[in-house]
């Protein structure tokens, strides 16, 4: 039994909370003990909404933001404190969600998969070459390499973007919301890009995700984060199925639905007033969900 | 056939830039009976949006030009109305209900600034009397009627106060202040959370259902075309390509475009299929 891609222990992060005049005025934790792993080869959902601390989460496995408490192991090794490092790099990239603004509009194609390969040293002769070999993997004519951004189609950024992520031939890959901004043929499409590539190159993902009905699709095992927690984390077919949170409940019963057979599946819950994330909200849920 | 509160009727768009001709709506015919719920659906590109600006008025000519069609509204064909007639259904009779609850409202004006802004316009065009203290009345009943608890406190906040969920509620509180006969609304709620997405497509459809208005959702979402219409038309490339009642468009499909478009969503329940690869044995 070999080690999980991706193990993270005990994740805390609280920011220092000031006051009008800069004075400290007590912390907020955003993510709170976050504990998960992910085997290699499989695709791990952390569904939540604005608020919940997912972006944080990635940013701090991204080492973008260092953690207040807890571990990150990657492959059995314990990296926490040396994310962001260049051999870190290697192993871990990311894929955001606007390929509109991750890409530089100055740079061609061909420039903006250079910026890896040169920062971790790749061979200059062979840059050429690898490029080639990249967009190919994410089927974009080799022409492509001299477009600018603008050139594109939003489908065919994220193409891109996903050739830069896969340009050191990482090991894990962080997906944040990577379809969000596109139509939904079209992100049907770089889904199957990813699951293709997932098998060929036997990558990991990490999936972050509002879209419910595409992590039950996409994600073996997810986790529901709610104000810097995960409340429920399991095989995506049982918790869709069975959900044992309010707060899972209410994220379904909000997915809207093209069918009968999905509607039926939605748990009959009232819809909560009430914004981004909040103990109250989480409250006026438990009372709800009394007989 | 001209019973409809909103008829569309052959209309096409030609847009001119560099030169060049663009067609950009071919022939786009629709109907919007009075209370009733329809969607029109695409996906970027389709036209959907050209489409309700052309209704609205919003068109902006060059360099757009209405190359053929007409736009009925209870009767009268918008198109050939003299704009100070057209001026008084625009934002009153028929009213629009913003997608971007954050752009389309001003950061330096409050709430209540803004509504009652709104409101003066309206009334003016419509020479409705009416003195700034019943003007800021309407704006609390309205914001009463989109269920805001404290619609006091709301009016007085500045749109950055607000969480987005509450900025949309304003964006349709806004919409419904000269009590309109038609809400076209534009993907609202695509740009907050899935949670408070639901809560204002339930809104949206409670306060229509309630005062008897008539909904046009103009959307990309096909579980929102589910959930809030009773008929839809699905626009490619500038035309209607299908148009049926919408239990019907879901369970049988005709058009090629249309099953590819359904097909395209990941089912709630799985079983959607990704990868083009065959699955190693």
């Amino acid at each position: 039994m070999s080690a999980p891609m991706l193990e993270i222990v005990g994740l805390t992060k609280t920011f220092p909370v000031r006051d009008g005049l800069g004075r400290s005025a007590g912390a907020v934790r955003a993510v709170d003990n976050v504990t998960f792993s992910i085997p290699r080869g499989q695709v791990y959902g952390l569904a939540g909404e604005s608020g919940s601390g997912k972006s944080t989460i990635a940013r701090m496995i991204m080492g973008l933001t260092p953690p207040t408490a807890g571990d990150i192991l990657l492959d059995g090794e314990n990296i926490t404190g040396r994310t962001g490092t260049r051999a870190y790099g290697r192993k871990v990239q990311m894929v955001f969600q606007n390929p509109g603004s991750s890409l530089n509009p100055r740079r061609t194609v061909a420039q903006s998969i250079a910026v890896p390969l040169d920062a971790h040293g790749h061979p200059r002769r062979e840059r050429a070459g690898r490029i080639a070999e990249l967009l190919d993997m994410v089927q974009l004519p080799a022409d492509f390499a001299e477009r600018y951004p603008h050139e594109l189609s939003g489908g065919q950024k994220q193409r891109v973007a996903i050739a830069r992520a896969l340009a050191v031939a990482p090991k894990l890959l962080v997906l944040d919301e990577p379809t969000s901004a596109l139509d939904v043929s079209v992100q049907a499409r770089v889904i199957d890009l990813l699951v293709d590539l997932g098998r060929q190159l036997d990558l990991t993902f990490l999936f972050i995700s509002h879209d419910l009905s595409l992590m039950r699709n996409f994600a073996q095992q997810v986790g529901v984060l709610y104000l810097g927690q995960i409340v429920e984390t399991g095989p995506t077919a049982e918790v869709f199925t069975d959900p044992q949170h309010d707060y899972t409940r209410l994220l379904l019963a909000s997915v809207p639905v093209i069918s009968a057979e999905e509607e039926a599946m939605r748990p009959k819950i009232p819809l909560i007033d009430g914004e981004i994330p909040t103990a109250e909200k989480l409250l006026a849920l438990r009372q709800a969900a009394k007989p | 056939m001209s019973q409809a509160l909103l008829s569309v009727d052959n209309l096409s768009v030609d847009f001119s830039t560099y030169g060049q001709t663009h067609h950009v709506l071919k022939n786009v015919s629709l109907d919007v009976p009075a209370r009733s719920q329809i969607a029109l659906v695409g996906e970027s590109g389709s036209g959907k949006t050209v489409t309700m600006k052309a209704i609205m008025g919003l068109l902006r000519q060059p360099p757009a030009t209405i190359a053929g069609g007409r736009i009925f509204y209870d009767g009268r064909d918008l198109l050939t109305l003299p704009d100070k007639e057209r001026l008084k259904l625009r934002g009153t009779a028929m009213s629009m209900v913003f997608q971007d609850p954050m752009s389309s409202l001003n950061p330096v004006f409050t709430i209540a600034d803004q509504m009652t802004t709104i409101l003066k316009y309206a009334d003016r065009r419509l020479d409705r009397q009416r003195n700034g203290r019943d003007r800021l009345a309407r704006v609390h009943e309205v914001l009463t009627q989109v269920r805001m608890r404290d619609p006091e406190r709301v009016a007085r906040s500045y749109p950055i106060m607000l969480s987005g969920g509450m900025r949309q509620r304003v964006l349709i509180a806004m919409a419904l202040l000269s009590e309109p006969k038609l809400l076209i609304a534009d993907e609202p709620g695509t740009a907050l959370d899935v949670t408070t997405q639901a809560q204002i497509l339930k809104l949206l459809k409670d306060l229509v259902e309630a005062r008897g208005l008539a909904l046009l959702m103009i959307t990309h979402n096909l579980g929102v075309v589910r959930e809030t219409s009773s008929y839809v038309y699905v626009m490619n490339k500038g035309q209607v390509v299908e148009h049926r009642p919408t239990a019907e468009l879901f369970a049988a499909p005709r058009e090629d475009y249309t099953k590819a478009l359904i097909a395209a969503v990941p089912r709630l329940t799985g079983g959607t299929r990704f990868g083009t690869a065959e699955v190693a044995p």
